[in-house]
Order: structure tokens, then C-alpha cells, then sequence
């Protein structure tokens, strides 16, 4: 392929694929992130779309992106700023405008930018000189007829013509990053096996993108990023929610136990219904339900029959599940149920991401009712803490919260592919047959747990539901024995914290400064400290993923510091929550609700004047 | 099902040690005793029976079984039972509810689990009334009904549980009264042995609010002129003389005489419980006094594939062809690279 008059040598850069939802953005975004993932690339990817499936066309509301952050060095986050951004319409440009870094370069249809669609966007005149964007390296190039004529000799019709742009523009992104075009023919080839004609037309439009930009060469210059150095390994591109399926169906392996689902649909939680009622070959035996509370009601039966048993929602499900959770608690029943967060409340953000969930989810019930937490950081270790959060919801008869995020659960990283026999084991507390008489609720010393008895096992028939019992199983209204119970419960979720990891410190024990996090800030809280840290600043990051219980070690790692600075995406939940648990210490907050993630430099530029004094 | 697994079990031996808490002379007290009476003749090993209730009176009788068994919340003991079956088909799943607690705060996992097929035995007891909260109207009270919530008297339309069962694609409906121990045993063989969600409305009276809601069908004088009990594949005749039989007109159907107007037996209905049509089942199922008699017995049940079955089904064929065995497989499979 032709020659290239002048190429950058890059670290790292960060691509924003922006159009109409109906455009193919995050398809394009996918199909690039998977390209450069296999030439070694570490990547990290932020899909961001409209809650509606079609909104307004042109419309500012309308438009999906998907950001993707290629590099060298490995790769925390989806990137704050954008070096390059396709915009299919003008009102890609106007979502993006202050998302551009200085010099970035905009490729963009042309042909859309008429003066219909620039007024559809809210601008009045030229977009680029109104939005300030005139020194960017803008490069219009009339995507819509290109392709019209490209695909003018095959007969196929022209909603099929138009709907190839996508193509294009990734086409031009390939010659752009010296890409090969070769995943994306194979997966072409793969998803439009039936229909060759529209296998065809794509494949012709790939490559009629990437001459295109060849021939114009005005792209240049166009990036090189040497592959990442990365640990040795089979990796895979893996999402949040794939990841949290994928890890309950791991531990179910692990425990020998049949994995059951029953959820309702729900954004953006769906994907792990989906992902798991694909898996009927592993023995998953998964129920759409009629609604939130049926799906959990479904997985307490099946638990109580010894699966191991999920529910997958977000915020507004999470409310609906929350008496049939506490039944959970009840029974000491394992279950797991994964809270995959949204902007609230009521229905609030559908598609955007927050952390606003964290107290529904420790608090959010009638009585006292201990659940343990847990939060997963990233894409991948939605994987391991799926895991966890079954593994501990079995070896102590618990229901367990586990909490993910839109960010997560779309989101997409490399992930290098762990191998089953290197995951812990989980031990089931089977109850067994003896001489004596089943007793329901007589607990393992060590654990607190009760022991599971399977229905259908001859001798062991016992009676369990939502009303107080007695250690042996019968209904109890004794003032003494209630408290007791109640006791006993939050004592069990305490113990929890015998499987708890010690909380790690991103740089030394000791400084002016830690970062506390948790969830799915993981990678900005990492980019931003890292980054200060080399700027000479004595700032460390310490990340929970265990929330209740919280390590044992958390004061200590506090206690190293002069300020404590606790980010999240709500108004303070985390921060309060450790000013009970930890009253000694004084909490600074820096709290975003604005659906998005954290940038890597607004944490960077708080963490500076809070260490400044200013 | 196998029916005889030789435990020689009386009634006895499906009583748990828990003291049973019902109201005396309460409904209740007859169905447990059937249904212990029902699962001691079907002789079935015990272990494989989970009785599942919500909330409410009816929703303690799983305490007093000695089965295996889950007392849920309020209404969701549908799903719950749901979930049961899903997760082990082998169970023999029996619900426990109410008109409250199936019809009011658990309709949507009623009808849902009817329509699905799951092959659960769902016995309402039906007294068209709030009995454990102390007295107000239920979805099946009858209009105009005073209650403590309906001081003045209700003006809601009461569901029949029968139209609402076959409107939501039911393959089963039976309506027993509680202290008949011999239709009702009758019934609950019928239930279970049939392959699917088997719904039988218990007319249960509640001695304390609502006490005499079925007088009309359980009194000694006036039960067999307002009663029929249908039997499949028998002409539909009832009355204390047996004079009466129900034919159908206009799409309609009507009580007459026999011998009146030339009415013989061979002009009346002959019940087919087995027609998956629903039209004359609903009409029967619908059919209120004192137009009426009240129809007893098993009024509907059709074969059909059950959502069990249907999905071991599923899953056998999936295994058979999918190539991924084991976690590792699913982690290995589609695109993957090495990093060496």
C-alpha cells in the first residue's frame, strides 16, 4: 500500500467515533477497538449512547458515540480528550466540540453537512467556525456520495448503500492508524454470511475508505503505536457484563453447582441476561421473568433447591428486588445479585453511567439487613469479582450485592484469559443426613453459616421462609431469640472480612495524600495519581472493591496520610459511609453527576489545589 | 408419574411438628387434611414434594407439612414455585395461595406462570376475603361487599378465578370447596397427575370476616340445587332430584328442567374437560349463582407441552451441538490472541 509522506510515533491516542444512532457508531468502535487490541495494542473503551433506539436524526440528542483509547503503555482509562473524532453530522461535532484536544483531527461527512442538518444541530452558521474549531485538521470528505458511488454497479438497494458509511469512515480510521483491514473482513464475512451481496458491499466500502484516505493523503500525519507491553498470555476483548456472566459461570464450575438467572430486562444490565441464556451448553438454566421482583423470586426458589443462583438489574430493579432480597436474608439462601448502576433516580439516566447506588445497595431495605458489597473496578475484573461475590455468597449462605456501573458493563479492555484451575476453590456447605434432626439455622462455628439441604433429600424435609425462626427452623416471635438472629446475621456478614484482601496502595504508605476510590473509577483515580506522582507530588491511590465488609487494614493505609480525598460518581455516598466506619479520619470529596466518567485531569487538577492549599 | 413407591404413608405422615394456628373452624383446617390425605394415597417418597406459599392464612399451610417447604412474601409465591420447578424439575412443586395474595399483589406471577406451563399445582384458597389483616375486600369479593376498607360497600368487579385462568392460556382449572374431603382429594389426584399448571380454586370459608360467603354451596339443603359437579365425559345434570342439566343456547348456556319442554338427558351438555377449545370451559367456569349453579370438579384440562419440559428439551439439543464443555472452552472460544 502506498507510501506514507510522514508518521507519528505515538503513545498513546484516543479515537471518538460520533453519529446519528442509527448510524453503526458503536459497531465502527468495536470493530477498530478489536483491531488494534489484536495488533497488541492495550486499550480501554467508552461507548455512549442515547437511551432512545432512534432519536431525532441530526439531533444533538440522537447522536452515539464510542471512544476508544489505543496505546504503547498500558491503558487505565477511555481517555479524557479526543485526538481524533469521525462525526457523520454536524451534530456530532456540537456533542463533541469541547471534548477536542488542541491540533485534533475531524474527519466528517460533508455531505451531511448541509445547511438543513447544520441548523437540526443548533448552529447557525458553519459549525467549525462557530464552535472554534477552525485550526483542527479538518477533514471533510464526502462520505454519502463516495459510497453511492462505490456500491453504484451492485444491485442492492439504497438504505443497504447508506448504511455501509460506517464502513468508510472506518476505512479511513485503518489507513489513519496503518491498521489492518483484515478483522473487520472477517467479521464482514462472518456476520453477512447469509446476505453476500451486503457482505460484499461492506467489504468494498472498507477498502474504499482506506483508499481513499491513501490517495488524499491530506490525513497525514497518521499514527504509529508500537504494540503494548504487555504481560505474556492468550488475552480477548471482554466487556462488563460479559465479564460478571462469565465469572458466575466460573464459580458455578468451580462449586460444582448448576448456574441458574432469572432477570428482567433492564439497561444496562440486559447484556448478562443474554449472555448467560446463550449458555444452555454449560447447563445455565436462565428465566426471562415478568418483572424485577420475579426475577429475584425466581432465583431464591432455585437457590433454595441448591443452584447457584443470580439476578441481574440496575437501580430501579435493585428497588423492586429489595423485599424479595431481604427474604434472601431471611433464608440465608446464596444469591447473588448484580446492581449494574445508572444516573437516578426514577428512571434518570438509562444509558449513562453513576455510582448513586452504593446505599440503596447497603441500606436500601425494611429491618436490619446485612448483604455484603462488592464493587468490580474494571471491565475485566467484573470477571473476578462475580466470582467473589459467588464464592462468598455459598461459603456463607449470604445474598451479596455486587456492583458494576454502565461504564463497566460497556466498557471493554483487553483481558488476559485465566485458566480454570488457577481460580479458588468454593466449598459448598452441604447439609448432611445424621441422627440428629435437620436444624435450618445451626450455624458453622467459624463462618456462621447454616448448612444448605437440598430438596428432594430423603430425611432432610424442613420448612424456611420470611418469618422469624428459631435455630431449629420453627416460626419465633420470642423477643430474645429475634435479637438473637438479628445478631447472628450481621455477625456472619462481618466474618466476611476474613476473605477480604488487605486494601493495596497505588505508591508509598506514606504521603500528603490518598485517593480513595471505588468501583469503576479504578482507572482514572490509577491514570491521575500515577501522573502526579510523576510530577513529584506525595500522592498515593488506595481502590476498594469490598465495600461491606471493608478490609481489615483501611485505617491503617488512612493513617499514613495528611488528606484523605474520596472520589466518586454521587454526592458523598462512599465518603459517609467511611465516616462511620471510620470516624477518626476527616474526608475531603470530589463528586461528579453528570452520567459520565471522571476525567483524568479534573481529579488531577483537585487533588493539585487541595494539595496547594488553594 | 410413578404412583406407587410402596412407603405405605397415611395421612399422618405428611404432619409436621408445628402446631397448626388457624382460626377453629376455619377452611383451612379441610384442605390440609385433604391434601395430607391426597399426598399419603398418591405415595410418593415425601422428599420430592416443596410446598411453596406467599402471605397470608393459606400461606402457612407449607409449616405444617412435612415436606420440604418455602414460605415467601407476599404474592410471590408463583414465582418462587417458578423458579423451584426451572431449577429441578424431578420437585413436585405445590403452591399455596390466596385470592389476596395470587389475584391482588401476586396477578402478574399467577397469570405468567399459568401462561409458561410450569408444572406447578397452584391451590387458591379463595375466600373473597383479607382474612390475615383482619377483614378487608379481596379481588374476589362480591360487589357491594362492606368491609372495614369498603365501609359503604365495594364497587369493584370481582375476578372469577377461572375466566382469569383460561384468559391467561390455562390448560387447568378445578373448584373444590374446603370441607368436601371427597371431591377435593378427587380433585387434587386430578391435579396432580396432570403435566402442567394445574389451578384449583378452593371455595374456602372464613369463619371470622367473611364467614357464610358459600352457604349457599356447602349447606346440606341447599349445596346439590346450587351445585354442579362435573365429570368428564358425563352429561351435566345436578339438582337434589337430579332434575336439572345445563344445555347451551344462542352460544349461551342454560339451566332447564328435565322433562320440561321435552328436555331429555341426551340434550344436555356432556362435559369434555379435554377440548382445547376454551369457549364452554370458560362459560362453566364463569357460571355464578343463583343464575346458576357453581361448577365443582375439573372444568378444564388439556395436554399441552410444559415449560419444563420444553426446556431440557432445548437444552439437550443446544449441548449436543454446541463444541464448548467447560468454562474453559467459553473463555478460549471466538476471537482471542497471544502476547508472546
Amino acid at each position: 500500500m502506498g507510501k506514507r509522506s510522514k508518521v507519528i510515533e505515538r503513545d498513546a491516542v484516543v479515537i471518538r467515533f460520533s453519529g446519528d444512532s442509527g448510524d453503526g457508531m458503536q459497531l465502527t468502535g468495536t470493530l477498530f477497538s478489536n483491531t488494534s487490541a489484536l495488533f497488541g495494542h492495550d486499550i480501554s473503551t467508552f461507548p455512549d449512547y442515547p437511551a432512545e433506539i432512534r432519536a431525532p436524526q441530526g439531533t444533538v440528542g440522537g447522536v452515539s458515540g464510542f471512544q476508544v483509547h489505543i496505546g504503547h503503555k498500558l491503558i487505565n482509562t477511555p481517555g479524557d480528550f479526543t485526538d481524533v473524532l469521525v462525526a457523520m453530522n454536524p451534530a456530532a461535532v456540537k456533542a463533541n466540540a469541547m471534548w477536542l484536544k488542541a491540533g485534533s483531527t475531524i474527519i466528517y461527512d460533508s455531505d451531511n453537512f448541509t445547511e438543513k442538518q447544520i441548523q437540526r444541530a443548533g448552529y447557525k452558521a458553519d459549525p467549525f467556525t462557530e464552535d472554534k474549531l477552525d485550526s483542527m485538521n479538518l477533514i471533510g470528505a464526502p462520505i454519502t456520495s463516495m459510497v453511492k458511488e462505490a456500491l453504484k454497479d451492485m444491485e442492492i438497494d439504497p438504505k443497504t448503500v447508506l448504511r455501509t458509511k460506517n464502513m468508510f469512515a472506518l476505512g479511513m480510521v485503518y489507513w489513519l492508524f496503518d491498521s489492518k483491514l483484515k478483522y473487520t473482513e472477517d467479521f464482514i464475512g462472518e456476520k453477512f454470511g447469509k446476505k453476500p451481496l451486503v457482505a460484499e458491499a461492506n467489504s468494498k466500502v472498507l477498502r474504499a475508505g482506506y483508499y481513499y484516505a491513501e490517495t488524499i493523503e491530506a490525513l497525514t500525519p497518521s499514527y504509529h503505536i508500537s504494540p503494548a507491553p504487555i504481560v505474556k498470555g492468550t488475552y480477548r476483548n471482554i466487556n462488563g457484563n460479559q465479564a460478571t456472566a462469565w465469572g458466575f459461570l466460573a464459580a458455578a464450575e468451580k462449586a460444582d453447582l448448576k448456574l441458574f438467572i432469572g432477570s428482567y430486562p433492564i439497561t444496562p444490565a440486559t447484556g448478562i441476561l443474554e449472555e448467560l441464556a446463550l449458555r444452555k451448553d454449560l447447563g445455565v438454566r436462565s428465566l426471562q421473568a415478568e418483572d424485577e421482583i420475579a426475577g429475584i423470586c425466581t432465583a431464591i426458589g432455585a437457590s433454595f433447591t441448591g443452584r447457584l443462583a443470580v439476578t441481574s438489574t440496575s437501580g430501579p430493579g435493585l428497588a423492586l428486588k429489595s423485599e424479595a432480597l431481604n427474604l434472601a436474608v431471611m433464608t440465608e439462601l446464596p444469591l447473588v445479585v448484580v446492581d449494574v448502576q445508572r444516573g437516578g433516580p426514577s428512571t434518570g439516566l438509562p444509558t449513562k453511567t453513576e455510582q448513586s447506588d452504593l446505599w440503596q445497595a447497603l441500606y436500601g431495605r425494611n429491618g436490619e439487613s446485612p448483604v455484603p458489597v462488592i464493587a468490580a473496578g474494571t471491565p475485566s475484573d467484573c470477571f473476578t469479582y462475580a466470582f467473589q461475590a459467588a464464592k462468598i455468597a455459598v461459603e456463607y449462605m449470604t445474598p451479596v450485592i455486587l456492583l458494576t456501573d454502565s461504564y463497566l458493563a460497556n466498557g471493554s479492555e483487553p483481558w488476559k484469559i485465566p485458566s480454570m484451575k488457577d481460580m479458588p476453590a468454593i466449598k459448598v456447605p452441604y447439609a448432611v443426613k445424621t441422627d440428629k434432626e435437620y436444624q435450618a439455622y445451626e450455624r458453622d462455628p467459624e463462618k456462621l453459616a447454616r448448612s444448605w439441604a437440598i430438596p428432594g433429600t430423603p430425611g432432610l424435609e424442613h420448612r424456611i421462609g420470611g418469618l422469624e425462626k428459631t435455630i431449629k427452623g420453627s416460626v419465633s416471635y420470642t423477643p430474645e431469640n429475634h435479637e438473637y438472629m438479628v445478631r447472628m446475621r450481621d455477625e456472619k456478614v462481618e466474618r466476611i472480612v476474613n476473605e477480604v484482601p488487605d486494601l493495596e496502595v497505588t505508591g508509598n504508605k506514606k504521603g500528603d495524600m490518598l485517593v480513595i476510590g471505588w468501583g469503576s473509577t479504578y482507572g482514572h483515580i490509577y491514570t491521575a495519581v500515577t501522573e502526579l506522582r510523576e510530577e513529584g507530588y506525595k500522592i498515593s491511590a488506595a481502590h476498594f472493591n469490598y465495600i461491606r465488609p471493608l478490609p481489615k487494614n483501611t485505617a491503617k493505609v488512612f493513617s499514613g496520610f495528611g488528606k484523605l480525598v474520596v472520589c466518586e460518581l454521587n454526592t458523598g455516598q462512599f465518603a459517609n459511609y467511611l465516616r462511620m466506619k471510620h470516624q477518626r479520619f476527616t474526608y475531603h470529596q470530589y463528586n461528579r453527576l453528570q452520567g459520565l466518567p471522571f476525567t483524568v485531569g479534573e481529579i488531577k487538577d483537585y487533588c493539585k489545589k487541595l494539595l496547594e492549599g488553594k | 408419574m410413578a404412583e406407587t413407591n410402596n412407603n405405605h404413608y397415611v395421612a399422618k405422615d405428611f404432619k409436621s411438628d408445628q402446631e397448626v394456628r388457624w382460626c377453629p373452624g376455619c377452611g383451612d383446617h379441610g384442605i390440609l387434611a385433604s391434601l395430607q390425605k391426597t399426598l399419603a394415597e398418591l405415595d410418593i417418597p415425601k422428599e420430592k414434594y416443596v410446598f411453596v406459599s406467599g402471605i397470608g392464612c393459606s400461606s402457612r399451610l407449607p409449616y405444617y407439612m412435612n415436606t420440604y417447604g418455602f414460605h415467601g412474601i407476599h404474592g410471590r409465591a408463583a414465582a418462587i414455585a417458578t423458579g423451584i420447578k426451572i431449577a429441578n424439575p424431578d420437585l413436585l412443586v405445590w403452591e399455596m395461595t390466596g385470592d389476596g395474595d395470587a389475584l391482588a399483589i401476586g396477578g402478574n406471577h399467577f397469570i405468567h406462570a399459568i401462561r409458561r406451563n410450569i408444572d406447578i399445582k397452584i391451590i387458591l384458597f379463595n375466600n373473597e376475603i383479607y382474612g390475615l389483616t383482619k377483614g378487608q375486600y379481596s379481588p374476589t369479593s362480591k360487589k357491594g361487599l362492606v368491609t372495614k376498607t369498603s365501609p359503604y360497600g365495594t364497587i369493584e368487579e370481582a375476578f372469577k378465578i377461572g375466566e382469569l385462568t383460561i384468559g391467561a392460556h390455562g390448560r387447568f382449572f378445578a373448584r373444590t370447596v374446603d370441607y368436601n374431603l371427597q371431591l377435593s382429594n378427587e380433585v387434587y389426584k386430578e391435579a396432580a397427575r396432570f403435566h402442567g399448571t394445574a389451578v384449583v380454586e378452593v371455595l374456602q370459608n372464613c369463619v371470622i370476616f367473611n364467614d357464610g360467603a358459600f352457604d349457599a354451596f356447602t349447606n346440606k339443603e341447599t349445596r346439590d340445587d346450587n351445585t354442579i359437579v362435573l365429570h368428564h365425559g358425563q352429561p351435566m345434570i345436578f339438582g337434589k332430584n337430579r332434575d336439572k342439566g345445563i344445555i347451551l343456547v344462542n352460544l349461551k348456556l342454560k339451566v332447564v328442567r328435565l322433562g320440561e319442554g321435552g328436555i331429555t338427558e341426551k340434550d344436555l351438555l356432556v362435559h369434555d374437560a379435554h377440548e382445547p377449545n376454551p369457549g364452554i370451559h370458560y362459560r362453566l367456569a364463569g357460571m355464578t349463582y343463583p343464575e346458576y349453579p357453581v361448577a365443582l370438579g375439573v372444568i378444564r384440562a388439556i395436554s399441552d407441552q410444559t415449560y419444563d419440559a420444553a426446556m431440557l428439551e432445548q437444552h439437550t439439543k443446544v449441548q449436543g451441538k454446541s463444541k464448548i464443555k467447560s468454562v474453559d472452552d467459553l473463555l478460549m472460544s471466538g476471537s482471542t490472541w497471544k502476547v508472546k
